[in-house]
């Protein structure tokens, strides 16, 4: 990155709206805040706590060329690639769980050059990410040294200055775009998470624009009661939008748990049909529910509230 | 061969690799084999030893016949004394805390190089695997990594195809003269054997055959030539208690089903 670029990046975080003001909006509405070709940073890590209903409206407004950042590339993955809707993703790790072995969707478009797999280390990439947080061009790790990742990455080593030990320059990646799912938010866009925090923080300070979608609005006294579950400020967000079960079939901390056997019939379908599978699932899942409530009605009621009490008496050690 | 009567591969190799682990240590685990040697040291010789998972999850309980799919969800976080950022939960590592890694991989090599991220040339791959996840940061900062892998002459190969997770590189000094100043490769848990690495060459050594292996059962399924010392340890099979803890742990045998 260029010294130009980095100031410009961060002159449009000063020209932001900084003002506490009412952000809440819906999913059609929050989808046009991002555009062909841009990069876009996902909240949660693996299957819990993914921007689930943000990437369906995504998918459904067929956007294109975009590329996907996330710690750990989990079914939504999938989705995306199928819909062909990412040229890139830049992660450390890619399938839905260990269990459920190896994504062939992403085989699939990775081994036939249909989309490039930009991998790094975990530490890595979140520190990608933290520096763009911080607003430093990049930060040091012994992470990555002497392996083959850095020769597939533009990584820089250098000498530590004052004790000379060799290090990698991680640079910082400021994506246009970050969604996050998370527990709860006022209408301000202060947001609050239950649970592992992951790297949420550090995903909405990173990028320009921030889409939050949450499973309850509360009020700012509320919010007030509460300040140390509070992990995003206002002045980060620019959409709030409430969408109960918004993770789903991925899980919510404490709320509910994943939908295991989705996953479970999802592989199992893939491998079937050998992908061909794949368009209908797309159509079922995503193209015909109308809304995001459309697309819960096709779980069970009965499967949905096994999963809220499961996810309940795990939480509640 | 192992005796397959009393016990399966998949349970020796997560019995042997509980064993290595000591008391009063912190040990950062994968989801699966890796969880559940912790869990049973925890159950036999070492109730004080500490759990990590890779989604910022410090110190949790493992539920009983409940093991988490996955490192990075809820059920993995159930009692947990902290739920740091998987940044901070690395810097921790980084910064010396963690005794044992514990990884796994498609492919390992000589001198402990691990492979997670494509079979063939990394341009042009005849598999993608899903890539490092933690592996890399963790064999590059933990003080300890033990790899725990079922035994197979495609696994061990003379050289990975791709080094995601470096272990001794090209072997001697090549790890540390490529910056990388922390840490060593302890172990390699098979279901046939133990290694561990020559201090000098850094070459893969047997240390250890399992009961019913020969040496030359370790040979014919290894892809590259470990040093073979003259004497050779054997190790002791896993007893009935070990057996009746694991499967208590995996009742499914989701992770300890026969390889």
């Amino acid at each position: 990155m260029k010294k130009t670029e980095f100031l410009n990046i961060r002159k449009k975080i000063e020209q932001k709206n900084h003002g506490m003001i009412d952000k809440v909006t819906n999913l059609d509405q929050a989808v046009n805040l991002i555009n062909n070709g841009d990069t876009i940073a996902l909240g949660g890590c693996l299957y819990s706590r993914t921007p689930i209903a943000m990437i369906r409206e995504i998918i459904k407004k067929k956007l294109t060329d975009l590329t996907i950042i996330r710690n750990l590339v989990s079914l939504e993955g999938d989705w995306l690639l199928a819909s062909n809707c990412l040229k890139k993703i830049i992660t450390s790790w890619y399938s839905i769980g260990v269990t459920w072995g190896v994504s062939k969707v992403m085989r699939d478009y990775m081994e036939n050059k249909k989309a490039i797999y930009e991998e790094w280390s975990h530490l890595g990439l979140n520190l990608r990410l933290k520096a763009a947080a911080m607003g430093v061009p990049f930060l040091p790790t012994f992470s990555m040294l002497g392996s083959d990742l850095l020769k597939n990455l533009s990584i820089k080593n250098f000498d530590c200055p004052y004790t000379g030990l060799e290090m990698c320059a991680v640079p910082a990646i400021f994506p246009d775009v970050a969604i996050i799912h998370a527990h709860r938010a006022d209408q301000y866009g202060n947001v609050q998470i239950d649970g592992p925090p992951f790297i949420d923080s550090d995903v909405a300070y990173s990028a320009t624009k921030v889409i939050v979608t949450v499973e309850e609005i509360i009020s700012n006294e509320k919010i007030r009661m509460t300040p140390d579950r509070t992990v995003i400020p206002f002045f980060c967000v620019d959409a709030v939008v409430e969408v109960p079960f918004g993770s789903f079939p991925h899980e919510c901390y404490g709320l509910y748990e994943s939908d295991y056997e989705h996953f479970d019939e999802y592989t199992k379908m893939l491998k079937e049909t050998n992908l061909k599978g794949l368009g209908k699932y797309l159509d079922k899942y995503i193209y015909n529910p109308d809304t995001f409530n459309d697309f819960l009605n096709i779980f069970s009621v009965k499967k949905i509230i096994n999963r809220i009490q499961s996810g309940k008496e795990i939480c509640n050690a | 061969m192992p005796n397959k009567n009393k016990y399966n591969t998949a349970e020796l190799v997560a019995v042997l690799s509980s064993r290595t682990l000591e008391n009063n240590k912190v040990v950062f685990v994968g989801a699966g084999l890796p969880l559940i040697s912790a869990a049973l040291a925890q159950r036999t010789h070492a109730p004080n030893l500490r759990i990590l998972f890779e989604g910022g999850i410090i110190s949790p309980e493992i539920l009983i016949g409940g093991l988490p799919l996955s490192t990075n969800e809820s059920r993995a976080a159930y009692k947990a004394v902290m739920l740091p950022s998987p940044t901070d939960l690395f810097s921790l590592q980084q910064r010396g805390y963690i005794d044992y890694g514990f990884l796994g991989g498609a492919q390992i090599d000589k001198f402990g190089n691990l492979n997670t991220s494509f079979i063939g040339d990394s341009e042009n791959p005849k598999v993608r695997l899903p890539g490092s996840g933690g592996g890399n940061d963790i064999i590059t900062s933990c003080t300890k990594t033990i790899i725990a892998t079922h035994h197979e002459k495609r696994r061990f190969v003379e050289k990975v195809d791709f080094i995601t997770s470096p272990g001794y590189l090209n072997g001697n000094k090549d790890r540390e003269n490529s910056g990388l100043i922390f840490g060593k490769i302890y172990k390699v848990i098979t279901h046939l054997a133990i290694f561990e690495f020559d201090e000098k060459s850094k070459l893969m050594k047997l240390a250890a055959i399992h009961p019913g292996v020969e040496v030359n059962d370790v040979i014919e399924n290894t892809g590259f030539k470990p040093i073979i010392p003259k004497n050779v340890a054997r190790t002791k099979a896993p007893t009935d208690k070990e057996l009746k803890i694991l499967r208590e742990l995996d009742p499914d045998q989701r992770y300890t089903s026969e390889r």
